[in-house]
């Protein structure tokens, strides 16, 4: 077992453990911050592996949380299937939003995919009969459940979300390793120079959307069926920053920059709100503090002065 | 008379009034060290980049290995066979050495990457910073790095754009009886300004000069010609 591997299992044995350490109040945080740390690790695979810096990420895990929530309460699915039809729905928006979007870069692929994103938006809005618009939906306690597993009670909920974690770190891992995560960070580092080499840049790009798309569509999902509500304003650009900035507070490109990103984050916020209701101050503080002294996130500057070996 | 590999007909690029490659008509035999030369300017860079798809030519045709590559965007070429390595370096400067040649060799479907990685750098005498970061290699060792990149593609056709500026003396050497180890399975079209290189590795030569076709002959005819004498050789 490589150092990297063990690292990772780790990370996953100690929040098993903190079920057990945790009030019951730090636990639903912590559930919450695995399920947006998995939407963060596919906007990760996006822009800190392949250099896409999109701003229409909200778009995909929208796509999840509602393919999951209008799943259940429109089409009477239960959890299971509906989990997957989420994790599909965000995969496809994202391959569809890729074909258009990917034949752009730079600023315009940011503006692209910020305005298909706000077409998501208005459409949820403007299907307002069936989505409930802002007010959004809340799903039936009865059907946030796989078989006896009641998702809504706190401690499936935190094994859910768990699992739902440990399987998207260790794929985020392997992919890191393999030639298909190399030619990710290739199109990153010199797209000219990998074109030469044969890859066809589209491709690879549309591939890694794709990827990002199914984690970010099975963080929607899970959050839908985990946390039982269903809003238009999961769609609004906020869910886009949002990753981005846990991205870039916990080192991009790296693979626990994600969720140390978003943990960080959330108890910033949660923390600062009980303080002053400027909590956005806050954030903004910290980001410029981060710019300023660490540009490469947490665990990207980690990397570069101490620990080289972290994936 | 051996197989010809590559011909170009008519090739031209315009950049907006400049005529920098200007109706040229090329023929590539296969298995051959063939070098483009010509003064700064006249158009050499310019030319192979269309042969390997990385600019789209105003008019003309490419045909390689028996297939019209014209239209094709450059990674399909590159597929086909052609290898292409950059004037001014093109490394992944913040990546490994290693992944910098293991990005070439996975392209090819390698079974072994590391054991193949290792033996091409190996070959240029590159194994030992395998670890070291691309960018941080002196600036010899980053042209020498993109021509193994270049050469584990294991290409048909490989095509160096002035490989030896920057290489020291004894690199130069080094450099040479690599190209001669790699033909006559891979053909070479070399942009080289080193005359003892080029008299010594080509069996043809092409002379470009303002973006057209001067003359095209063994290295004995271009030395001969009365034309390549007064525009390059300098008389
Ligand atoms: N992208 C470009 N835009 C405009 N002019 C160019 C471009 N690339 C090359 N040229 C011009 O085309 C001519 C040939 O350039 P080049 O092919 O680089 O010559 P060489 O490699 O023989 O030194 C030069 O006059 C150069 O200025
Ligand atoms: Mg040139």
């Amino acid at each position: 077992m490589t150092r990297a591997l063990a690292l990772h299992l780790g990370v996953i044995a100690a929040l098993f453990a903190a079920q057990y350490l945790l009030p019951s109040y730090h636990q639903t945080n912590i559930a919450r911050i695995m399920v947006l740390a998995v939407f963060a690790m596919g906007y990760n695979i996006a822009f800190g592996y392949t250099g896409l810096l999109s701003l229409g990420h909200a778009l995909f895990f929208a796509a999840g949380l509602y393919a999951t929530g209008l799943g259940i309460e429109l089409a009477g699915l239960s959890a299971a299937p509906a989990l997957l039809l989420g994790l599909i729905a965000g995969g496809a928006i994202a391959a569809a939003t890729g074909v258009l979007a990917l034949r752009t870069s730079g600023v315009s692929f940011m503006i692209v995919t910020l305005m298909f994103a706000q077409t998501g938006y208005l459409t949820i809005l403007y299907f307002g009969t069936y989505t409930r618009g802002d007010e959004g939906i809340v799903i039936n306690r009865a059907a946030r459940a796989i078989g006896s597993l009641d998702l809504s009670a706190d401690t499936p909920r935190y094994f859910a979300a768990l699992t739902l974690f440990a399987i998207a770190l260790l794929i985020n891992l392997m992919l890191t390793r393999s030639r298909l995560g190399r030619s990710m960070i290739a199109m990153r580092e010199n797209e000219q120079r990998s074109r030469m080499l044969g890859y066809n840049p589209f491709r690879v790009k549309l591939i890694a959307l794709v990827i990002s798309g199914l984690y970010a569509g099975a963080a929607g999902a899970a959050y839908g069926v985990l946390f039982g509500y269903v809003g238009a304003s999961f769609a609004t650009i906020q869910y886009s920053i949002l990753p981005l900035l846990y991205v870039l507070l916990g080192g991009a490109g790296t693979t626990l920059g994600p969720f140390l990103g978003a943990l960080i984050m959330f108890y910033l916020i949660d923390i600062s709100s009980g303080y002053t209701t400027a909590h956005l101050f806050v954030v903004g503080a910290a980001l410029l503090v981060l710019v300023l002294f660490a540009p490469k996130g947490i665990l990207g500057t980690l990397r570069e002065r101490a620990v080289k070996w972290l994936p | 008379m051996a197989a010809i590999i590559l011909f170009a007909r008519g090739l031209t690029k315009h950049y907006d009034g400049i005529k920098a490659v200007e109706n040229v008509d090329f023929d590539l035999t296969a298995g051959q060290i063939h070098a483009l030369i010509g003064p700064n300017g006249a158009g050499k860079t310019t030319f192979v980049s269309l042969l390997s798809g990385r600019i789209t030519p105003s008019a003309g045709t490419i045909q390689f290995d028996g297939a019209d590559i014209t239209r094709l965007p450059a990674h399909s070429r590159v597929a086909r066979g052609i290898a292409y390595t950059f004037q001014i370096t093109s490394i992944y400067a913040n990546l490994p050495v290693f992944d910098n040649v293991a990005l070439a060799i996975q392209r090819k479907g390698s079974k072994h990457l590391k054991t193949d990685t290792m033996a091409a750098l190996a070959r240029v005498g590159l194994d030992k910073m395998a670890d070291q970061t691309a960018g941080t290699l002196a600036y010899g060792h980053q042209r020498l790095l993109e021509i193994a990149m270049g050469l584990s593609m294991n290409p048909k056709l490989l095509i160096l754009d002035e490989p030896t500026q920057g290489l020291a003396n004894s690199e130069i050497e080094a450099f040479k009886a690599l190209i001669r180890a790699v033909t006559p399975q891979t053909t070479v079209l070399l942009i080289e300004h080193n005359m003892d290189v080029v008299m010594d590795l080509a069996d043809q030569i092409t002379v470009l000069n303002f973006g057209e076709k001067l003359a095209t002959g063994t290295p004995a005819e271009i030395r001969a010609n009365k034309a390549v004498q007064t525009a390059y050789l300098g008389g």
